[in-house]
């Protein structure tokens, strides 16, 4: 008699265990989110941008989505591509975080590919431009922005407002190749002619020799790329050189003027020229409400495309789980991302199906002194546009 | 073609204002001292914040940005340095680099890692043209100051008291001391005016090329570069040689763009297997 029932526990225990582990996504219910970050090096401005926007996210959205609760891990790899690689493993195999993300250059991105494929696991980029990362893993959606993109529509802009000859400037690593090639691209295909392409190696203390050649070639523009946080060098040599009193236009992608730096890059930027997916300046009621929110988080700080970037792929994350019911399972996630539109701060983005890349406008802008201080002032916008080299 | 020279010299004058303590830590004092690029940070930070935050003239931040490297290493040399003297030098380079890396960590935790600009005042901005060459005042400027100070070091070292008590104390410190010269303190000043220098170096550079926390690193390789083709024994050897690399690195990239990076790199590879002990090096071997 005893005997049976005692039978009966243990039966009525081993269904109980084994519904327990045929089932760990309903037992978990912590969503953790590793954000790989450059928060120390050339390129800690990138990191803080995306982390305060993320942050800024949550704290907006609250830590709860599909009854699971958001769980953010900010990782420094300094910038780093190895030191990216070894954090992503680590957050994957020790901290089981169900999304990566961040990822503040094309090098680093492209490091962290091998681990997003082997472990699938989402890694959403936030930073990094190069057109092609998103080819090297079907785990890789980006919320960024790619330099094809945001580079044509200077281009196209620039042949049809009377610019015919332009020499191109642009740091010598992928995005700015990306850049030189897109620009000469949609620059020629409009009628305008591209005399020379100058590429500046990446760390580059003195321009002089490039903005000299540059003068020298008299071409009617000079167009420019650094990555983020590098421009205010360069612009400070622009200055110098003295290429606004020789006639010379300068245009570039908006990745020059970032808005993190243009206040302390002085008044000589008045005037210039550019195409970008974002600006601190852009006239909408999400803008107002982000931008407002951010300077409340972090006083002295103004978001730039690197926090917008951020911000939007927080908020892919959470649209991405409501669509899943909360199910954390990798392939699952990337499906429900693509094809996912939304208002964001910068205007409407979506994900392109096809490519998981993202879909948004870009805008032509103009620096300006609004209330004493320097902004990208939108004048004109190329609607919904694709990267133009993924067809 | 003048303009490209011009900017070619007034950026081997940085260099060599940039490296010249190097060199006579090096050269003089036998000390390998790969933190220099530190010092030269401090008062490029120093002149920097006095400048954004305070408003105050670059003129007084120059000077002030000499004095301050010079107290940092005069200080460091007292307390840290010393102990190095007689150790190998691999244990020099060690401990050197070791500084540089503390010195990074501390500016990027206090000042942040974006790059520091500063606003020049209107009168040392803009362009003037001489010789139908168009020159930057501000480089120019660069390059008054810098050769001012190349033609006192010179004279300090080679016509007065305390140039020959210098290289009496490198050539033969004990005989020196013998002699009555107090070489420790020969030695920390003169370590605290090579530190002063790399700082009012660093503060003039803030004028024309990025100032960030990977300074020290960055600009390392152009020290090296520069000692290893002008020598260490003079001041007039390393001053050549930084105007040659300025000169040729700047004109490289004007030229020949695609390969203008490598240029400087080209020419130290050259100089090194031609004339192993540097381009202006007296053969005599100490």
């Amino acid at each position: 008699m005893f005997h049976k029932g005692f039978f009966k526990g243990i039966l009525g225990a081993g269904v109980a265990l084994t519904l327990a582990t045929g089932l760990p996504a309903i037992a978990q219910e912590t969503v953790k989110v590793g954000l790989i970050l450059p928060m120390t090096g050339a390129s800690a401005s990138t990191g803080r941008q995306i982390e305060a926007a993320a942050k800024l996210f949550i704290a907006q959205n609250g830590n709860k989505v599909a009854g699971k609760t958001i769980e953010l891990i900010v990782k420094d790899d300094q910038g780093t591509a190895d030191m990216s690689k070894r954090l992503a493993q680590e957050l994957v195999v020790n901290d089981k975080v169900s999304i990566l993300g961040g990822f503040g250059l094309t090098p680093l991105a492209l490091a962290v590919g091998p681990v997003a494929t082997q472990a699938k696991v989402p890694a959403i980029i936030m930073a990094a431009g190069t057109s092609m990362i998103v080819d090297q893993s079907p785990f890789f959606v980006r919320t960024s922005f790619t330099l094809p993109q945001n580079t044509t529509p200077i281009a196209v802009w620039s042949a049809k407002n009377g610019i015919k000859k332009v020499v191109t400037l642009v740091s010598d690593f992928g995005p700015g190749l990306d850049a030189e090639k897109s620009f000469k691209a949609g620059f020629e295909a409009n009628g305008g002619q591209v005399i020379e392409q100058l590429r500046a190696p990446l760390a580059n203390p003195d321009f002089a020799a490039f903005l000299q050649k540059a003068k020298d070639l008299k071409p009617d523009a000079v167009f420019l790329f650094v990555p983020s946080g590098q421009g205010a060098t360069l612009m400070k040599q622009v200055a110098e050189r003295g290429l606004a009193q020789a006639g010379i236009k300068v245009i570039g992608t908006g990745d020059v003027t970032d808005d993190d730096l243009l206040n302390s890059m002085g008044d000589d930027l008045i005037g210039m020229i550019t195409s970008h997916n974002y600006s601190t300046d852009h006239n909408s009621p999400e803008n107002a409400a982000f931008v407002a929110a951010f300077n409340k988080a972090n006083p002295n700080m103004r978001p730039n495309f690197m926090a917008a970037g951020g911000y939007d792929g927080m908020a892919l994350i959470y649209k991405a789980l409501e669509k899943t019911g909360g199910s954390t399972d990798g392939v699952k996630l990337v499906e429900a991302m693509k094809g996912l539109a939304w208002t964001s701060p910068r205007g409407p983005i979506s994900i392109d199906p096809a490519t998981r890349d993202i879909i948004q406008n870009v805008y032509i802008r103009k620096v300006e002194k609004k209330n004493g201080q320097l902004y990208n002032v939108e004048f004109d916008t190329i609607p919904n546009f694709k990267d133009p080299t993924h067809k | 073609m003048l303009t490209i020279l011009f900017d070619g010299i007034a950026y081997g004058m940085l260099l060599f204002i940039l490296g010249i303590g190097l060199c006579i830590t090096l050269g003089l004092m036998n000390f390998i001292n790969l933190a220099h690029g530190a010092f030269a940070m401090a008062g490029g930070y120093l002149a920097v914040v006095m400048m954004n935050s305070y408003g105050i003239s670059i003129y007084w931040c120059l000077p002030a940005a000499f004095v301050f490297s010079a107290l940092l290493g005069a200080l460091l040399e007292r307390t840290l340095y010393v102990h190095l003297y007689d150790k190998s030098h691999l244990d020099q380079v060690l401990f050197s680099i070791g500084l540089v890396f503390i010195a990074m960590a501390i500016v990027d935790y206090a000042m942040g890692a974006n790059q520091q600009i500063v606003n020049l005042p209107p009168s040392l901005e803009g362009r003037i043209d001489f010789l139908g060459a168009s020159i930057g005042v501000y480089r120019l400027f660069v390059i008054a100051i810098c050769g001012l100070l190349t033609v006192g070091l010179q004279f300090v070292l080679a016509k007065t008291r305390f140039g020959s008590r210098l290289r009496a104390a490198v050539d033969d410190g004990r005989a020196a001391r013998g002699l009555g010269i107090n070489v420790t303190t020969i030695f920390a000043l003169t370590f605290a005016v090579g530190s002063g220098l790399a700082g009012l170096g660093g503060a003039l550079s803030t004028g024309i090329i990025s100032l960030d926390p990977t300074f020290p690193l960055k600009y390392m390789i152009y020290f090296l570069i520069v000692i290893s083709v002008g020598g260490t024994t003079t001041i007039t050897g390393p001053f050549f040689a930084s105007i040659l690399l300025g000169v040729a690195d700047v004109a490289g990239k004007y030229y020949v763009p695609a390969v203008g990076g490598f240029i400087i790199y080209t020419i130290m590879v050259a100089v090194l297997i031609l004339r192993p002990q540097g381009l202006f090096t007296r053969s005599t071997s100490r």
